[in-house]
């Protein structure tokens, strides 16, 4: 197993002027409204351990409060932590000096903000051009890299022209375009699609898997919305009053929440849509290939499709195919029953 | 007899108070009091000051020792204060003899035109420019082209110096709120006080003749919107942004010079346009003390009650300030505009 991108251990966050002295409150297990009522602190994130991988999309979702923006500014440092540990790259963030933080924010990480947060008065070009002209580089390279990049989120055109005529969604696109005209490994980005309407939303979250597949960065994308959640991420990891409740791969945690407060999340969702062959396949004993199957599918099919394909017939079964390689089987009945939330601990979420 | 001596007999401060062995009057009530062969009525319980009190003590003060202290206290702080402020003065008048010396020098044929074309520059607005070339024409015409451009003169530099102090005063405030809460009283002060009271103190410390005496008065009036509002424009500058820069790893300079500066630029000239309103306001009055200009002609209108000279004068006066309040106006919306273009 490789060195993760960005590794957080054992990571506490408390606001307040005396964060350091309630540290040990909540290391031993008080929890927020506690800290709240007897010392006047508001806990902001409580021994968060993740391992981000590079090359992967790490989605962190929450709802509003549950620590998800206090989280990702951490990365980078725009928020000191009260304790523990951010490594990226093999590198201790916290060690970092005044200057060697400014070159870590410059050469390692970019961020896309909610409210986009561009240079109102200085063009689309100038805007998506600034990270590297904070890094001293030249004008013409300023420019040159800027233009390509707001082309190739599909910006040519607009390149002189200023934020304000632009709308949301091209805002947007503008802070895409100056996050990846930064060039760095990891992208942050905040909330980044949550400002913009349902349509483009897809539209931008299409751009972003589609920017992924060449690019392979390691993104770190906060958001509120499971839909978006389940569709970006490669690590799920889900966020309630500043812990950590559960992380992995999103098919997984959707397969097997293990808390009320995730059941609930997952109940509301499309199963159908999100949910992948793969997750509830039988896989291949023996490598014996079943003859009585009415085709084959892709491992990475979604439900949705497979009813379509099946003509609502749930007696089918089928082959399931990595490629050239025959991993499993499935069947149809297995199919209706993983589309079933778990309905008796989710009657227990609603009442909690 | 003295209301106020039971309370001191009460108290046993009679020996301390001593008698008043000085019968001499001190004021022309007492005089009067003398001459009359009785005691001025007052009323049934006089109100305790200082000299009512004295009048039962003489251990206490009255109240002229208050004012004569705070005279000699300050003629005793003059020559430090003088040797101090003079050297770091004396380049106003310099600069204010200079720029009058220059306004004057200049043949009219060259300066109307440069002016004109400077309100050009500065707005970009046809109608503002034919006013000022309007007005500055019919000050032209009455006469009063000279000692306009004196006013105009002593504005230029005094309003060049405050935005070249203001402006990092103000950066300077809305970087450290304990600068910002320290100042804030004085800025205030400086603005209630009633602006002949700064003359009062400057007269002192400066001889009338210097020009540095009206440049410091009005400097120092017309200071602080430039400061309030640099500093409230760079405390406004959006905190996301902010936040952007930072992430992307800009330095202090770079931020102040790439964002905060220029997001907080409309409201920074809206206080350089609030700073030469009032440093037109104040050359006016400053020429109680021999500042040249407008303001000497509506002081002649009041003292020889010559009301057409003052009453054109003023007018000369409202011109000035509307063409300099249109073109910094106007320059104003123009960055507004670059700011935000829909």
């Amino acid at each position: 197993m490789t060195q993760p991108m960005v590794r957080l251990s054992g990571l506490y966050k408390i606001f307040g002027a005396c964060d350091k002295d309630v540290l040990h409150h909540v290391q031993d297990g008080m929890g927020k409204e506690e800290l709240l009522a007897q010392h006047g602190h508001v806990l902001g994130l409580n021994n968060i351990n993740v391992d981000m991988q590079a090359g992967e999309i790490t989605v962190v979702m929450g709802l509003s409060g549950s620590g998800k923006s206090t989280l990702i500014r951490h990365l980078n440092r725009l928020i000191e932590p009260t304790a523990g540990e951010i490594i990226v790259q093999g590198e201790d963030v916290m060690q970092l000096s005044e200057d060697g933080l400014r070159h870590a924010r410059q050469e390692k990480m970019s961020m896309v903000f909610q409210k986009f947060a561009l240079l109102p008065h200085k063009t689309v070009l100038k805007n998506a051009g600034m990270p590297l002209s904070v890094r001293g580089e030249d004008e013409v390279t300023c420019d040159r890299e800027a233009a390509k990049w707001l082309d190739r989120v599909g910006l040519s055109g607009f390149e002189n022209h200023y934020p304000a005529q632009l709308s949301g969604g091209m805002q947007q696109r503008v802070g895409i375009a100056r996050a990846l005209t930064a060039n760095t490994p990891i992208m942050l980005m905040d909330e980044a699609f949550s400002a913009l309407d349902p349509l483009i939303r897809t539209d931008m979250q299409d751009l972003l898997l589609e920017l992924q597949k060449e690019l392979h960065k390691t993104i770190i994308f906060i958001t509120h919305d499971l839909d978006e959640a389940l569709k970006l991420a490669d690590h799920l990891v889900i966020l309630k009053d500043g812990f950590v409740v559960q992380q992995g791969e999103p098919q997984h945690i959707l397969l097997n929440p293990n808390d009320p407060y995730i059941e609930d999340f997952v109940s509301d969702i499309n199963r159908a849509r999100v949910l992948r062959v793969r997750s509830i396949m039988t896989p291949l004993v023996d490598g014996k290939v079943p003859k009585d199957a009415d085709g084959e599918v892709d491992v990475n099919d979604t439900l949705e499709s497979m009813i379509a394909r099946s003509g609502g017939d749930t007696s089918h079964a089928y082959v399931v195919k990595d490629g050239e390689q025959t991993v499993g089987t499935l069947d149809m009945t297995e199919l209706v029953r993983a589309l079933v939330p778990r309905v008796a601990s989710e009657a227990g979420a609603r009442q909690s | 007899m003295a209301f106020y001596d039971k309370l001191f007999s009460a108290l046993g401060l009679s020996d301390w108070c001593g008698t008043s062995d000085d019968k001499a009057p001190l004021s022309l009530a007492d005089l009067a009091a003398q001459a009359g062969g009785q005691e001025a009525s007052g009323p049934l319980i006089p109100i305790p000051s200082f000299d009512n009190l004295h009048e039962s003590c003489n251990r206490v003060w009255q109240s002229r020792d208050v004012t004569n202290g705070i005279e000699e206290g300050f003629l005793a702080a003059k020559p430090v204060l003088k040797t101090v402020l003079d050297p770091i003065t004396q380049p106003l008048s310099w600069m204010l003899d200079g720029a009058l010396w220059l306004f004057e020098a200049m043949p009219w044929f060259i300066m109307v035109p440069l002016l004109v074309a400077i309100s050009w520059y500065a707005s970009r607005s046809r109608p503002v420019t034919i006013f000022v070339a309007v007005s500055i024409m019919l000050l032209a015409v009455v006469d009063h082209y000279d000692v306009a451009m004196q006013t105009l003169s002593i504005i230029f530099v005094c309003t060049t110096i405050s935005v070249l102090f203001g402006v990092p005063i103000g950066i300077a405030m809305s970087k450290s709120d304990r600068l910002q809460k320290s100042v804030v009283p004085l800025l205030d002060l400086l603005q209630t006080l009633p602006t002949f009271v700064y003359l009062i103190p400057l007269i002192f410390l400066f001889s009338v003749t210097e020009s540095k005496l009206y440049g410091i008065a009005i400097i120092l009036y017309a200071i602080v919107p430039v400061i309030r509002l640099t500093d409230l424009g760079i405390r406004l500058v959006d905190r996301d942004v902010i936040e952007a820069a930072n992430a992307f790893g800009m330095n202090d300079r770079q931020k102040l010079m790439r964002v905060q500066l220029p997001l907080a630029l409309p409201n920074i000239m809206a206080g350089i346009n609030q700073t030469i309103m009032m440093s037109l306001a104040m050359v006016v009055i400053a020429s109680l003390v021999s500042a040249p200009g407008l303001g000497v002609n509506v002081l002649r209108g009041i003292r020889n009650l010559e009301l057409g000279v003052g009453i054109v004068a003023g007018i000369g006066i409202v011109l000035l300030a509307v063409i300099l309040d249109r073109v910094s106006k106007a320059a104003l919306t123009r960055v507004d505009k670059t700011q935000v273009k829909h």
